[in-house]
Parts: structure tokens; sequence; C-alpha cells
């Protein structure tokens, strides 16, 4: 007899972090949104679907070794985890400690990607650990601690939004990628700043339509026009800022007719939208991936945070500036030790003060902690090459189809000496994997999520787990004591490895201290800093004052550049890669809920009718869109509300009609973020043989 | 380590210092400001004439370079590679670059040229204070009218003095230039058109057709000529400008020219988006790399608020007869648009009051990319997408995107029983996502309901 009952819990997917209630019923799980304050009632179809995932047909449910015959063999755990640590120990043997290398996701709890990077750290010794969160929110994170001596998502609750009269909506596509978060914009009038008439566009008050890898151009503009037009509020600037005369000398040169030629937004458009912003009385500046995915994301969204501050809403009840978050712990994942060059509490590897905290945590000396090691896609660039890791371990990550440059990174893959995936289902990567752990899923296991506002959500399990998934946390003491580090370093309890996290993070900018699961279980609303028991977290940051020394914020002196790749003879077209409402990241989840993937099955390209007639493509047809790496195909859907330079592809299919074939290696020099949103391009009909 | 000594600190020497470094030069650069003050950005001077910006504001960022300010140079020693200058001052260079620039033109009428309550507006200094009173502005092409305009923004009493038919006529047809000087009327400035003025007394501006005008102030916007003085002592190659080819070089290889002084094959541009071009084009070759400037394509956008205008490409390409010419005039709301396409790109067009439409149709030329084949969604510059009301949408069309229910579904719903919005979105999920949907399925209900009565009234 299976147990019924109910838990509450959170959506398994994106960084809104919906609360639901799980029941076990005699029929199954049955999922229903509850009144939890950023969905209030509601769900997408991605959530009221979820628990398809929990018994999807090919969940892994036992470990797996690569034999000599080539095929994934079931073997029991023992022999899977002497196999990963007898691989890990000779091939750190030989070559040293950063011969490993670690991949984690912004979709593992606060627990597991504290943990993760703790293993690590001290279990392997190496620097070599990154995750997926830099393919996500790392442009926002560079731009807003520089700018704010903070970086959370949104420094305040989702709910404050509902109160605005305008918000700015640069590169984010809500309506479909977050779309309960709607609810709390239908008050506000909405300037949406896409290359595409979206979803979210369409519910747009006013529409700027920016060609792709121009919107740092056109941001100046709206600052120069703040700025002439005499809108900017100079108190504001005067008492709460530093910075503003070396940003405003960028700007100064992108006049709004100037700002017109290069991104094709009317002056008169750039005109209202600032007016709109500064006119209302409660006004937002939120961006989200199309700010972000850029060689130049860190200075585009410095761009957006600077004119939200030329306007003073940073830091004023009311208004601001936010970063939608996308990955479910896209935020938790940032802080706590799995980014290369960072240690728990969002902590930087290189403070010695940060590095001597945290080892008295370990138990470790502060020498004892590797230095920085390499961003995510130099990461997965390096493997199998000289100096690069010979092994990786990959965490609720699918690089095989979400980084960029896919074709070049699945052969970097499959040139390791050691692949060893932990995931739920038969991803792309775990496909390629020489030892495969099936580990539990959201409604199998407890621990905590930090949603896009800062708020630390607890995960509850409803069920008992297939008979032979482990938890990560119990993946990493296994491999842990096999290479020799004491079992109690690794605890497999989550509550203890928060607790632990607590005291690891305490001081730091991501203060956990205060938080416990006893507290959230008591139905508090907690966003970190929550420096002490009695604290009652920080659900509005920067009102007092921004994080820095001084108190002060930041504006950035930033200037336009041109995308690494623009339009030539051989590739004449933009494309530009994004997200559909029925799919999630690289769809390892999603494409296995049958609903979802009736919604949104295969890859398609949007392209105007014109540009597809010109190339002899038709609505419905198969297209071949190739870049200077590779090609991809995809479905031709036509749209005439698209720029006829620039075709969009969703990022979510495998195989030949990944995405990622035709994305490119440029990289931000600060956050080390892809180039996802523009690469130059050409698209034929593809011939079906 | 190669030196080199830049004559000239606006915007064109400016740039090419600032792109000289990010190209990694890091030898020693020299800069010789004629003026006193730091470089500045002269397309902005309008909005210091106006007052919204001060002086200061429009300041480019610092140089990393020695930047000599109420400097002049007075000679070149090409035999010796010296530059020599008016304080005295001897620079050795092994690469020069002239960006001189230019200087106004001031008719040679009588009162004009010795000064009295006349300005230009080339420097910081002609911008020092708001004109007063009446003004008088001279010359209506693109920067007498954006002067013009910005002044009468500021409330300062304007007429607009003009020898050619209409403003911008070397730019414009006449149907574009008659509806710019109406806006212009209505936007507070005067027109005087096909005049010129003939003397200049205290308080007054005389024409040539004897109108006396009072003008407290008059500012003149004649055209400029390239600063080739430099150039031709030291016997360099000059026509109009400082003569230069592809790699911006004058007729010394050590010796270049950009901005505003610099004629390529045949032109003296006067364009910043030019300027800027030639100075990247020069600090790549100046660092090893292989720059080349073809020239830029011409697009005249007016800075003027209010007035949303372009001419690009040339005055023939429009009256061209092999072109397709696309038009809609459309007067009475004060829009124009002229089109000459060749090979379905844009040879040249002429819009006015298509503020879109000057945004799409600039960046098609520039892009040399074909154009919409629906030729009106070009001139309103929209693909022209219109949403159908939810009632006459197909069947399959999705309604709630969230939970992405078609029309259909929520229609079966209906027929199985479900009679509110509650009861439909507990049968199909429809609406429990952001809710935006909820208007639609209300409507949808509605029309099921009417149309459900009607067909049991109709059955009794």
């Amino acid at each position: 007899m299976p147990d019924l009952r109910t838990v509450a819990t959170h959506c398994p997917y994106c960084a809104l972090q919906c609360g639901t209630r799980l029941s076990r019923e005699r029929a199954g799980v049955t999922v229903r949104p509850s009144d939890f304050s950023v969905n209030n009632g509601g769900l997408c179809q991605k959530g009221w679907t979820a628990p398809a995932l929990l018994d999807t047909p090919d969940r892994l449910r036992n470990p797996m070794v690569r034999g000599a015959d080539g095929r994934l063999t079931a073997v029991d755990w023992d022999t899977a985890l002497d196999v990963v640590a007898g691989g890990l120990r000779r091939i750190r043997d030989e070559h040293g400690p950063d011969a490993v290398g670690v991949f984690g996701g912004g979709g593992l709890t606060n627990e597991k990607a504290y943990l993760l990077g703790k293993f690590a750290r001290l279990a392997l010794g190496t620097s070599q650990i990154d995750y997926n969160g830099r393919f996500c929110m790392s442009s926002a994170a560079a731009a807003g601690t520089a700018a704010f001596g903070l970086d959370r998502g949104l420094p305040f609750p989702v709910t404050d939004l509902a109160s605005a009269d305008v918000v700015l909506l640069a590169g984010a596509n809500p309506a479909e990628t977050m779309p309960p978060l709607m609810q709390h914009l239908r008050h506000a009038e909405l300037v949406v700043i896409d290359p595409r008439t979206t979803a979210t566009a369409e519910q747009a008050a006013l529409h700027l339509q920016p060609a792709p890898g121009t919107d740092l151009a056109l941001v100046l503009g709206l600052l120069h026009i703040a700025v002439v037009d005499g809108w900017t509020d100079t108190d504001y600037v005067r008492a709460r800022t530093t910075g503003f005369d070396a940003a405003w000398q960028r700007a100064l040169a992108w006049w709004p007719e100037r700002v017109e030629r290069v991104t094709g937004v009317a002056v008169s458009a750039q005109r209202t939208a600032v007016r709109m912003l500064a006119e209302a009385e409660r006004a937002y500046v939120l961006t989200g991936r199309g700010a972000e995915q850029h060689s130049k994301g860190v200075d585009t969204v410095s761009g957006f945070v600077n004119l939200a501050l030329a306007l003073g809403l940073p830091g004023t009840e009311g208004s601001g500036y936010g970063c939608l978050t996308g990955q479910g712990n896209g935020q938790g994942g940032r802080e706590h030790g799995q980014k290369a060059d960072q240690l728990p509490g969002y902590r930087m590897i290189t403070d010695p003060a940060a590095r001597e905290h945290v080892a008295g945590v370990w138990g470790v000396p502060p020498e004892s902690l590797p230095g920085p090691g390499r961003s995510a896609y130099e990461l997965l660039d390096a493997l199998g090459t000289a100096g690069g890791p010979r092994a990786l371990l990959v965490f609720g990550s699918n690089p095989a189809v979400s980084a960029p440059n896919a074709g070049h990174i699945t052969e970097r893959l499959s040139s390791l000496d050691l692949l060893v995936v932990a995931d739920f289902v038969p991803s792309e990567t775990a496909r390629m994997a020489d030892v495969v752990l099936p580990v539990t899923q959201w409604a199998e296991e407890d621990g905590t999520m930090t949603n896009l506002e800062g708020r630390v959500l607890r995960r509850r399990r409803l069920q008992v787990p297939p008979r032979h998934a482990r938890s990560d946390l119990e993946v990493l003491h296994g491999l842990a004591t096999r290479l020799g580090e004491p079992g109690h370093r690794y605890p497999t309890a989550p509550r203890e490895v928060f607790d632990e996290l607590r005291r690891a993070s305490r001081g730091g900018r991501a203060d956990y201290s205060g938080i416990t699961y006893e507290r959230l279980d008591n139905g508090e609303a907690l966003h970190w800093p929550c420096p002490g028991p009695e604290h009652p977290g920080t659900p509005r940051l920067f009102l007092d004052g921004f994080a820095h020394p001084d108190g002060r914020a930041r504006f950035a002196a930033v200037d336009h550049r041109d995308p690494a790749e623009t339009p030539s003879e051989d590739f004449p077209l933009r494309a530009t890669t994004g997200r559909v409402l029925a799919q999630y990241q690289s769809g390892a989840q999603t494409r296995r809920v049958p609903d979802l993937n009736a919604a949104a099955p295969e890859s398609f390209v949007e392209i105007h009718p014109d540009t597809a007639d010109r190339a002899g493509l038709s609505d419905g047809g198969l297209a071949r869109v190739s870049s200077a790496r590779g090609h991809t195909v995809a479905r031709v859907r036509l749209v005439g509300t698209m720029r006829t330079d620039t075709v969009f592809l969703p990022f979510h299919f495998p195989d030949q009609a990944r995405a990622n074939l035709i994305t490119g290696d440029a990289l931000d020099p600060r956050s080390r973020m892809p180039e996802f949103k523009v690469s130059a391009v050409r698209i034929q009909p593809e011939v079906t043989r | 380590m190669s030196r080199i000594v830049v004559v000239g600190n606006g915007p064109a020497a400016h740039r090419f210092t600032e792109r000289m470094r990010h190209h990694g030069h890091s030898g020693p650069i020299t800069v010789l400001g004629a003026e006193s003050h730091a470089a500045y950005n002269r397309v902005l001077l309008g909005s210091v004439l106006d007052g919204s910006l001060t002086a200061d504001g429009i300041a480019l960022p610092p140089l990393d370079a020695d930047v000599r300010l109420g400097v002049s140079a007075t000679g070149i020693d090409r035999a010796r590679r010296e530059v020599h200058t008016d304080t005295g001052g001897v620079h050795h260079y092994d690469e020069l670059v002239l960006a001189t620039g230019a200087r106004p033109r001031v008719p040679d009428v009588p009162g004009l040229r010795d000064g009295g309550s006349v300005r230009t507006l080339r420097t910081l200094a002609d911008c020092a204070e708001l004109p007063r009173g009446r003004v008088a502005v001279l010359g209506g092409g693109i920067l007498g009218v954006e002067a013009a305009r910005a002044l009468a923004g500021r409330g300062a009493d304007v007429v607009l003095v003009h020898p050619g038919r209409y403003p911008m006529d070397r730019q414009l047809d006449a149907t574009a230039g008659k509806l710019l000087a109406e806006r212009l009327g209505t936007l507070g400035v005067e027109t005087r058109l096909e005049r010129k003025a003939v003397e200049r007394q205290p308080g007054k501006l005389v024409l040539d057709d004897g109108e006396v005008l009072l003008a407290d102030e008059v500012v003149v916007c004649a055209g400029v000529e390239p600063e080739t003085g430099l150039a031709q002592h030291a016997g360099l190659r000059v026509a109009h400008g400082v003569v230069v080819d592809d790699g911006m070089a004058t007729s010394d290889p050590n010796i270049h020219a950009v901005g505003d002084c610099a004629e390529h094959g045949g032109t003296v541009s006067g364009l910043i988006a030019s300027a800027w071009e030639q100075a990247e084009a020069l600090a790549q070759r100046l660092t090893g790399a292989r720059g080349r400037y073809r020239g830029t394509k011409t697009v005249t956008r007016l800075k003027a608020r209010g007035i949303d205008l372009v001419s690009i490409g040339s005055r023939e390409a429009l009256a061209s007869l092999d072109a397709e010419v696309v038009t809609l005039s459309d007067p009475a709301r004060g829009r124009y648009a002229r089109i000459a396409l060749a090979d379905e790109r844009v040879a040249g067009a002429v819009l006015f009051g298509f503020p879109q439409a000057i945004a799409s149709v600039t960046q098609l030329h520039d892009g040399d990319l074909p154009v919409p084949s629906d030729r009106l969604g070009l001139l309103l510059g929209t693909a022209a997408a219109t949403r159908a009301t939810p009632v006459e949408l197909p069947d399959d069309a999705v309604v709630c995107r969230c939970n992405n229910v078609t029309k259909k579904a929520l229609t079966t719903a209906w027929h199985g029983g479900a009679r509110s919005v509650a009861d439909i979105a507990q049968a199909t999920r429809a609406t429990t996502g952001c809710g935006g949907c909820a208007d639609d399925v209300r409507r949808i209900c509605g029309s099921l309901r009417t149309r459900t009565e009607e067909q049991q009234e109709g059955a009794a």
C-alpha cells in the first residue's frame, strides 16, 4: 500500500518556484497550485504536468558502467562507486588534482550545490568546478555585484511588482518562461525590449524590437534621453550613487538618432519608453537572458542598471531593478560554492578572509583550498586537452544540449578518460557517460531552494525514491569516503548539510546563518541575508543603502560593441535562441512529459515569410540552419512579426535539432557568459533522403 | 615604438586616439587641441545651445594621451617629421594625423563678418549662452534646421532664412521640403525661403527682397570649409579637403587625415559617422591590421524633436528611371514617403513623419538587405500583424498559452457542462497560469451561451 499523504512543496522547474501541494493518491501523484505568494493559485502547463516526471518510463533505476563492449550495463552501487573512485584516483595520481573536473547545475538544491563545491575542493582537491548557471544569469550577477555590492536576482519580493505602474522587461519573456509571474504584472504598463514579438511583447504597451546584439546601444540611448530630456533624478544620483559622469561620457555618444540606426528602434519609441518609466510613480527595470547571454552581457546589464539608477529606482520603496533568474535554484546555486571563483556565502575564493572562514568550517587549513578554476565553457572546452581535465563529474546538468558550440563540446566530452553523470533520466550527456548514477528527484527528497527573490524555500519529500536511486548527497558521501575523506565531512541528511551551510555562509554576502528548517517549516518567509535566529530576513535590500562600503551604488562606464559575429556574405542572417513555454532548459525532463511533448514536440525556426521565401522555405518544411560551427535542423514556422534579418530557434531539443550546434564560443570577458543570443547563420531547405 | 602626433582634438581625433589604445598601441600619442576645452561631442552642441546640457555635460572621456589644450599647429616639417606650434613647441612624429576639422562659412554680408551678435555653431564657445530675444538662423541646411528647432523649443522667437526653395533642399525633394517647412511653422519657426541676407544692422537683418527682420541675434549655419591650411603649406595634396586614400594616408605616407578635413573619393563627408569610421580604419592600419575606409553610406537623419525625417542616398537615386519607386503621400497628416528600390534593395529614400519606417528602412539600407515584399509594410515600417478576436479564432488556436488549451478544448468543456470560467478552469486548466486569458475565456463562454440560446430558441 503506497503512503497516502500530501506535502507542501514547490514546482521542480523555474526560479519562480511556484508553491504546490503534492498528493499521493491511489491513481498516482496529483499536483495542485497553492496560494504561495509568487503563484497565488496559478501554475503553467509544466507545473501541472510535473508529476509525470516521477514515473517517466525511462527513469534511471540502476547504476550503470560502460563495459568493454561499449555498452552501459547495470551494476550495484558499490561497484559503480568503486569504478568512479578508482578512476578518479588514478587520473589524479597521474595528472594532478586539476585533471578531475566537476560540472554542477542551477537546479540542484542548496544542500547539493554546497556539498558539491566542498567535495570538489576537499575530496578532489580540484579547482576545476563550475556549473550551468554560468550560461544563465552570470552576466546579471556580475553587473549586480559591481553596481550594488550584492547580487540577489530580485532585491524585493515578486509581489511588489503588482503595484508597479510601468515595468521595463529587457530580454525577458516571462509569459512563456514563468507564466504565473504575469499575474503580478497585470496592473503595470509593460515596455518590452525583444527582437521578437514574444508572448510577453504581445502584452506590452510598448514593444522595442532591436536587432539581436544591439540592446546595449539601445539602453545607452535610453540613458542619453533620460539625461538630455531632463528625466534623471539628480538628487538621488548625487546622494546615493557614484560614477555617473564616466557612465554619461559613454552614453553621450549615443544620441537617439544614432541608436535608431544601429538598433532599428525608432527615436520616438525610445523617447516614449524613457518618458513612461520616468513619469511612473512606481517603476521597475527587469532583465532576462536576452540582455545577459552575450559576449557583452555584463556591460548590457550594467547599461540597464545605469538607466535604473539615473531614474532613481533601485533601493527605493515601490521601484527597483532586478534580474529574472531562470533555473529553479539559479539563485541559491550561485551562492554556495559550485562556481569556479566562489566559496559558500557568495564569497570570493581569492579573498584570504573568505578562505580562512570556510576552511575553518570545513576543518582544513586555508592553504589547502584550491584557487579559482575555469568557467563553464572554458572547462568544457578544455576537457581531454593537454592540461585540461581528463575526468568529469556531472550533477544536474545536460551540457551536451545546453552548452554553446555543442558539436565541439560533445566531442570534448567524448574525449574524456572518465565521464560520470548523476541524473534521474538518461539525458543526452548521461548517454555518453562511462558511469551513470541514478539519483532522486524533487518529490523524493528534502532540501531547500532559493527562488528568484532570494527567498529560501523548503522542498519536501512526498514519496520514497525507486529502490536503487540515491540522493546526490549520498553519492558524494560514497565517493568522498572512497577517496579517503572522513565520512562526517559529507553528511547525507539535507538538514545536517544545511546547518553546515549556515555556518559556512555566516558573515558572507549571502548569509543564511539565521535560517533553519524549523523556521521555514513554521511558515516564515525568509529572504537572505538572515544573519541570526531572531533576524526576520531581508525581503527588500538597499532601502537604507547599497552593499558597498560607502553605501552608494556604482554607475558603470560601458560602451556598445558589435557581437562577436555580424552577418556576412556566407552567413547573412542573425540567429537568436531561447525558450518555449512547454519545455524547460535542455528538455531532458520536459521532453519526457507526454502533454508537454505534445505541445512542443520538436525544434522549429521562426522566420519572416519573405526571408523564408527567398531561401526557398515553406511553412512546415524542414530547414537547415548553418553557422561557421555547424548546422541544426528545424521545422519552419513563418512568423510575420519577425525582423526579416533574424531567425529564432528554441534550444530544448536533442541531437541534430540542437540549436546550440550553431551558437559560438565567444565569452563575456567578465562573467564568461557565452553569446547564445546572436550568431551569424544562413538558412536553406533540408533535403531529406 | 612609433610616436603619434594628432593635430586637432575634436571627435575624430578623440575616437582615433581611443581606438589606437584599444588596438594595443602603447607608444606615445600627443594630441594638439586649439581650443582650451577638453574634447567634447560636437554633435550635441545643439543641446548646449538650447540649455538641455551644460558645456561639461558633453565632455568626452579623458584620453590616455598627452593632450595639449590651447595649442595650435603652425607648420609641418616633413623632412624632419616635426610639427611646430604657436607656443613654440616642436613635436617629432613617426605618424602624423590631421584631424583639423572644418570652419564655418560666413557669407560675405556687410555687418556679418565683424561679429555684432552673430554666431556660428561650431565650438563650445559659440554656445556659451542661449541667444536672447528674436533670433535669425541663416541657412536652412540640416544644421540650420536643427538649430532653429532647438531654439524654438526653448521658447526663442526664431526665423529661418534660406536661399533654397525649401529647407534641406540638397537632401529632400519638393514634397518633403514643403512638409518640413510647414512642420517647422507649427513648431514655432518662421521661414523666409528663397531669401538671402544682405546686411546686418544692430538688432536687424536686411533681406534681399528688402524685408527687415528684427533679430537680436544671428546664427549662421551656412556650411563649413575643411581646415586645410596646414596641409597646404606642408605641400600635401589638397583639393576641397586633404586628399586621402582608403588607408587615410595623404600624399605623404606618414601623414594621415581623418574627419571633416579629409577628402576621400572626391567627397568631404562632414558626417560624424564617416569621421568615426575613418578614425577606426586608420587606427587599425597604424596598429598593423588591415583597416580600410570605403566611404560611408549617406544617411541624413534630422535630429530635431518632433520632426521625423530621413534622407537616404542621393536625390538622383530617387529620380532614377531604373528604380522601382514606392511613394505614399499623406499631406493632411504630414506624412510622406518615397523609396527608390533597385534589385529589391533601398537605393534612396526620403521619409517624413513615419518614425518606425525611418528606423527600419535605414537598417535595410545599411545592411543592404532585401525589402519586405509587402510594400505597405515597408512604408509603415511594420509587418502588419492583426490579431483576431477570440470568438473568431479557429478551433485549434491556443487561448490559454500557459496550459496550451485550445479554443476547441474550451468548447468541448462547455458542452461537457462547464458553464463558468471557474468550471472551465477546473476542466481544462485554462486561466490557471498567468490568468491573462480570463477575459478571452469569458468572451468565448458568452458567445457559446448566446449561440446555445439561439439554437434553443430556434428549436422552440
